[in-house]
């Protein structure tokens, strides 16, 4: 049993860089936190003290509470700030907003931006830690690392297994950092899309390519469903809503020539009767609530990791990213 | 750091966790109620073997849990290494039980104090008690041993480490000094 962290990151931007140490790190951590949210007190002291900030220039409500549950169960004081009722609608940059709340003496700042790359240049300005909680088309690492934990737990290893991500891979952060992850630890990774939503060159990210779903059913162990962004959409890219279903839609009759036991995944919100059928949404393959169990633990795995390298760090006077 | 004496050997420990068995037994009159618990890692191993050793002698094996206290611990900021967040394994109900808590080395009595504050984030216990393979003193709270297997009086620049089958391949607890 390994008894000393090698973690020294004082953030979390992505899992791009990440080692398949580091990875498994992160699961084992999230693994035994998850012992924690399962106690009558469901709180233990390890931040306490600490300052978190969830600082979120898109809409999002699953992730923020995610994140700040995550937080208070590990007795952090949580500060919310949606941008749409701040500073930033006064004209203020990232950087200038990042050291306002810096000089608040806050800890951890988890950063989500419509902007690919901008929690890494906060990250840049920043001695508190950021947390990457969506960067534009870029990565959402703490996603793709509940989806991990989730297919851990469920097939009992990562290395071996298929994984197949259904759904706009083209502008999704999801889909990117799991492939990351996924094909780190040794998972067979398939996207499956209409070709206008496939980015060119994804096969060098080592996955397969295909735009037939029954292609990407065929023999997986899993099948994550991405969310149609319906409201993303500026030009003719999406195939219509219906359309859609009839082509991609996950239903009980794809399924029966799936992997028995094949299990159906979603980072939600679910758009019901378009990437999904309820009945499987609601079905015996579906894994899409523990997820979101799961993302507690491993967002208080996150917190606990990069806290305790930041001390670290600060403690020896140096600025290690 | 260098050897500087062995202070137990694989015998002699043996002997003292029967001994401690014995004690356990006789001050709670029995092991009703009983339950063990022991911090991850060499007090969880002990607290395994004082359950199978009780066992032996009262017929009946009390539940045994493992702590994992790093989540308790007050020194995020000063300790000189970053501990692996491990599992607490705590299978059953602790209200109204008997709880020894076992640990390998009582020092500055930190440790179990965040032991303590865990086991009562599970449950209100009729009472805790603590036993301990080596007291080696230097304490910083008020907390004392209810078994103690050995008192080994130290300098602060010496450490005692106690080495088990189940972790390090042998029974012996050493005292050990910093080179100068």
């Amino acid at each position: 049993m390994k008894t000393k962290s090698d973690w020294t990151r004082k953030d979390l931007l992505g899992l791009e860089p990440l080692t398949r140490e580091e990875l498994e790190l992160i699961l084992a951590t999230a693994e035994s936190f998850k012992e924690v949210i399962g106690r009558t007190v469901k709180k233990v002291p390890a931040l306490r003290g600490k300052t978190v900030v969830n600082l979120f220039y898109e809409p999002s409500t699953r992730t923020r509470v995610s994140f700040e549950v995550a937080a208070k169960r590990l007795s952090a004081d949580v500060i919310n700030i949606a941008t749409e009722e701040s500073s930033v609608r006064k004209g203020e940059t990232l950087i200038d907003t990042g050291r306002n709340i810096e000089a608040l003496k806050v800890d951890i700042i988890v950063v989500r931006h419509n902007c690919s790359g901008a929690a890494a240049m906060l990250a840049r300005h920043m001695r508190a830690s950021v947390i990457n909680a969506g960067d534009g088309w870029h990565e959402h690492p703490t996603q793709a690392l509940l989806d991990m934990l989730t297919l851990k737990e469920k097939l009992g290893r990562l290395d071996g297994i298929r994984v197949s991500i259904v759904g706009d891979i083209a502008h999704s952060r999801v889909a990117r950092s799991n492939i990351w992850g996924l094909t780190r630890m040794g998972a067979e990774v398939t996207v499956c899309a209409p070709p206008l939503l496939i980015p060119p060159a994804i096969e060098r990210m080592g996955v397969r390519v295909t735009p037939k779903i029954e292609e990407a059913l065929d023999g997986a162990d899993a099948v994550n469903v991405l969310r149609m962004q319906f409201e993303r959409d500026s030009g003719d890219a999406f195939p219509k809503q219906l359309e859609y279903f009839k082509t991609y839609g996950i239903t009980l009759e794809r399924l029966k020539n799936a992997k028995k036991g094949i299990l159906v995944m979603h980072p939600g919100p679910i758009n019901r009767g378009i990437e999904m059928a309820s009945d499987v949404a609601d079905g015996a393959n579906s894994v899409i609530l523990e997820q979101v169990t799961n993302g507690i633990a491993v967002r208080m795995a996150v917190f606990f990791l990069v806290a305790q390298a930041n001390e670290f760090i600060n403690q020896k006077g140096a600025t290690k990213k | 750091m260098k050897e500087k004496a062995k202070i137990l050997d694989s015998e002699a420990v043996g002997r003292t966790l029967k001994r401690i068995a014995h004690e356990i037994i006789e001050h709670n009159k029995g092991t009703k109620d009983l339950v063990i618990v022991g911090v991850r890692t060499r007090g969880a191993h002990l607290a395994e073997r004082l359950a199978g050793l009780i066992a032996e002698i009262d017929g009946r094996k009390p539940p045994v849990g493992i702590l994992d206290i790093t989540l308790y611990r007050d020194d995020l900021s000063s300790i000189a290494q970053q501990p692996v967040v491990h599992k607490t394994v705590m299978d059953f109900d602790i209200e109204d039980k008997k709880v020894v808590l076992v640990d390998d080395v009582l020092y500055t009595g930190r440790t179990v104090r965040a032991a303590l504050d865990e086991i009562i984030d599970f449950g209100r216990p009729q009472f805790i008690q603590l036993a301990v393979l080596v007291d080696r003193g230097h304490r910083e709270l008020p907390i004392r041993a209810d078994y103690v297997g050995k008192n080994i009086p130290t300098s602060t620049k010496e450490t005692v480490e106690v080495r088990l089958t189940e972790s390090d391949g042998v029974d012996e607890v050493v005292v050990l000094e910093k080179d100068e």
